[in-house]
């Protein structure tokens, strides 16, 4: 089995526009949700959420290339752009035909579609743009960066719900380790901060209209956020061969499924996924220094995470750090895992551990140390990055320090 | 002054072109003017929003619309006939 490492990052959140962004805003426990700005707000009722501030296509892409890329392709191709940059990859047309991308989306090209539901609904317009269906397909941000790249070999998009940039990635990590590629571009992105996306989500009654405060005792729901992440994976022997700069080494992913309800997470699947990526790892739990939990702030969620972590890590959950950085950039629901690597990657990188912020009273049903309100320093060496979507299906990646 | 079907149209083509409608000669084909598959389907599209009117064109086999594609000219006469066509 061939060694997998990360030789670039890229992203686009509230929290900025670069990898850098992110680790700033991380350290400084910065909140990246406010007010919604979009049309028909007013008929919302929740109208918080983590939407990019001060966002300008015009400024990133062509007139020709906005009228194809739904906002969650153009924010997975700023991501990749700035991953493949700092990769310093250099694609040669052999390394090309094998080379792929894996993306993870829950929503799609949801902008487009909102926007043309309107127009044919509620404006009673009877022709759409030419290009519709090019851009609301769940597999237009795979498919534009693989054109961007000449990326031709393995290259799909997963759809796992909130899961959906774990399992990418995964399914990027093992294409490498099994020797079928030697370079991939992963990761999520998801933009569906509309009136549609976010009226669809007020019925299940699971979003907070004043805040994400994950673990807190006080919390009320999750909010959502937009953006993407994306990472270049490589065989370890190649980014060495070539002088790369590694970002972390990917050493573990596991997933399983719950396999019982649609919406409410389940304890028994999360330790699986777990001890699963622990297995895979081949690591004891005791060299676990941080987690990035799923951490949704909704009663739920949060407490069977908790629980399920204490099951998996025995005493050693009293030892290690847990935190939701969903608090700061809220959930990018089909990209939050993507962006939430960063997390990890800061961790065993630089010594930093996101917060969870918010936090602001104690729930015994989540009493771990989940490192509330600010960035503390400390040395990890390996860290895991937990998702658990709707329709009970986990997948949880490990990182570790080269 | 309101502008000619033909400015028009002109214009529409010059967008998908990107270049200015004065550049635009009406003997060029589509590819000529570096119009790909894609740029057509948009130029169809811009027409019909325009003038308000359908375009009887099939992005399956272009060639065989009743739309005449062959070349500026030849687009710039069938608009002029859909929309003379929608007056009556």
């Amino acid at each position: 089995m061939n060694r997998v490492v990360i030789t670039g990052q890229g992203a686009i959140s509230s929290l900025g526009a670069s990898a850098a962004d992110h680790f700033e805003s991380m350290r400084a426990a910065r909140n990246g949700i406010g007010p919604l700005n979009f049309q028909d707000t007013e008929r919302l009722s929740i109208r918080i959420g983590g939407q990019i501030k001060d966002y300008d296509p015009a400024a990133r892409f062509s007139r020709q290339d906005i009228t194809l890329f739904d906002k969650f392709t153009q924010f997975a191709l700023i991501a990749a752009d700035e991953a493949m940059a700092q990769s310093g990859l250099i694609l040669t047309e052999d390394l090309a035909t094998t080379a792929g991308v894996v993306l993870g989306t829950a929503g799609g090209g949801l902008q487009t579609q909102d926007e043309n539901y309107r127009s044919v609904y509620e404006d009673g317009k009877n022709r759409v743009h030419p290009f519709v269906v090019p851009r609301l397909m769940n597999n237009a941000a795979a498919s534009h960066v693989s054109m961007r790249y000449n990326l031709q070999g393995p290259s799909f998009t997963v759809a796992t719900a909130c899961a959906s940039s774990n399992h990418a990635m995964g399914q990027a990590f093992n294409l490498i380790r099994s020797g079928i590629s030697k370079v991939m571009l992963t990761g999520g992105s998801e933009s569906m901060l509309c009136f549609g996306g976010i009226k669809a989500w007020e019925g299940l009654r699971v979003m907070s209209k004043d805040g994400c405060r994950p673990f807190s005792a006080n919390r009320n729901g999750m909010v959502q956020g937009e953006g993407a992440g994306v990472f270049v994976f490589e065989d370890y022997t190649h980014a060495r061969a070539r002088g790369a700069e590694i970002l972390a080494e990917v050493v573990g992913f596991a997933m399983t499924s719950d396999a019982s309800d649609i919406v409410m997470p389940n304890k028994q699947g999360a330790k699986r996924a777990i001890s699963g990526a622990l297995r895979d790892a081949r690591i004891s739990g005791e060299d676990i220094g941080y987690i990035n939990a799923h951490g949704t702030g909704t009663a739920a969620n949060d407490k069977t995470e908790c629980a399920a972590v204490r099951e998996v890590f025995g005493a050693h959950a009293d030892r290690l750090m847990i935190s939701s950085t969903k608090s700061m950039h809220g959930h990018l629901i089909g990209g939050t895992g993507a962006v939430e690597l960063l997390a990890c990657i800061m961790a065993i990188r630089d010594g930093v551990i996101a917060p969870t912020i918010n936090y602001e009273v104690p729930d015994p049903e989540c009493d771990l140390d989940v490192v509330p309100n600010e960035a503390r320093e400390a040395k990890v060496t390996v860290a895991l990055s937990n998702a658990f979507a709707f329709g009970g299906l986990n997948a949880v990646l490990a990182v570790r320090a080269v | 002054m309101s502008k000619t079907v033909e400015e028009q149209v002109i214009a529409i083509i010059a967008e998908q072109a990107l270049i200015e409608p004065s550049e635009v000669d009406t003997s060029a084909t589509l590819e000529d003017l570096g119009i790909d598959s894609l740029g057509l389907v948009e130029a169809v599209f811009a027409i019909e929003e325009n003038f308000d009117l359908s375009v009887p064109f099939n992005a399956n086999d272009p060639t065989e619309s009743e739309f005449d594609i062959s070349n500026v000219r030849s687009m710039i006469n069938a608009v002029e006939q859909l929309v003379a066509a929608k007056g009556s």
